[in-house]
């Protein structure tokens, strides 16, 4: 059982990081489509 | 600087690979808690990450108020966002290791309570940044970031001022820990310092990138009110 939060404890770390991870790479990719767009017109 | 960054994301893959090995595998099983102590190489490097990079937000937000240099206000912003990513690992990991070592979740000890402060302080601080538009902002929030990091030390030395249920530091605490435990620790210590600073890289060249899109929004609002977005 004691295990467990360990495990959780892991866990719990790396989907904070990928989360936030996440967010930049959709941030990113919007800002990249935007700029796409602004140098179009 | 490009080229370097996958090669340094590898580099740090590795490294953080082989830190949870050191964490997991070669790490001895501590004799009172058992594997549950391991959350320990997980805890105390997010901590000591989240305060490195909270006193780089110090150092920048003094920059930008004294020289208000834009870089230096970005700077401030990227690493107080991760210098708050790394204090939730701190917040949440803690209270994990607690339940089987205490029995309780949570406890009002200064420490616990002093870290949960620091994480208000800079959670307001990010905030202030996403909601205030005035031209003011970044000002207003590099002033909050200095008096933010007076709470760093505070936290860091809470345990040695007053009484508390929280373990003694690991360093010049006055206690030992076994070689291979120490080896551990600064090994994942090193691979999440690693993988922070090329998180804030990231998020640094997204913020630059952001205020060029801006400008241009900007610039071209000014050449044609009507049709601009």
């Amino acid at each position: 059982m004691k295990n467990g939060y360990l495990f959780a404890a892991y866990a719990a770390t790396w989907i904070i990081h990928i989360a936030y991870l996440s967010t930049i790479i959709t941030r990113y990719s919007r800002l990249k489509r935007e700029i796409e767009e602004l140098k179009k017109r | 600087m490009k080229r370097a960054f996958p090669i340094f994301g590898i580099l740090t893959a590795v490294l953080l690979a082989y830190a949870l090995y050191q964490a997991l595998v070669v790490a001895p099983t501590e004799q009172t808690m058992g594997d549950v102590q391991r959350i320990f190489y997980y805890h105390v490097p997010s901590a000591w990450t989240a305060f490195i990079f909270f006193f780089i937000n110090f150092g920048a937000s003094v920059v930008y108020l004294v020289k208000r240099r834009p870089a230096a206000d970005i700077i401030a912003l990227v690493c107080a966002e991760v210098g708050v990513v790394f204090c939730t690992v701190v917040l949440i990991t803690g209270p994990i290791w607690a339940r089987p070592v205490w029995g309780i979740w949570w406890t009002w000890d200064m420490r616990l309570t002093s870290t949960l402060v620091l994480w208000l302080i800079y959670v307001s601080y990010l905030l202030l940044r996403r909601f205030s538009s005035g031209g003011e902002t970044p000002v207003l929030a590099a002033a909050l970031a200095v008096l933010g990091a007076l709470c760093v030390p505070f936290v860091y030395f809470s345990i040695w001022f007053f009484r508390t249920q929280h373990p003694q530091p690991v360093m010049g605490g006055g206690g030992s820990i076994d070689p291979r435990m120490l080896h551990a620790l600064l090994i994942n210590w090193l691979a999440f310092s690693c993988f922070a600073f090329m998180v804030c890289w990231s998020r640094y060249r997204l913020e630059t990138l952001q205020r060029d899109v801006d400008q241009a929004h900007a610039l071209k609002s000014l050449r044609d009110p009507r049709g601009s977005r």
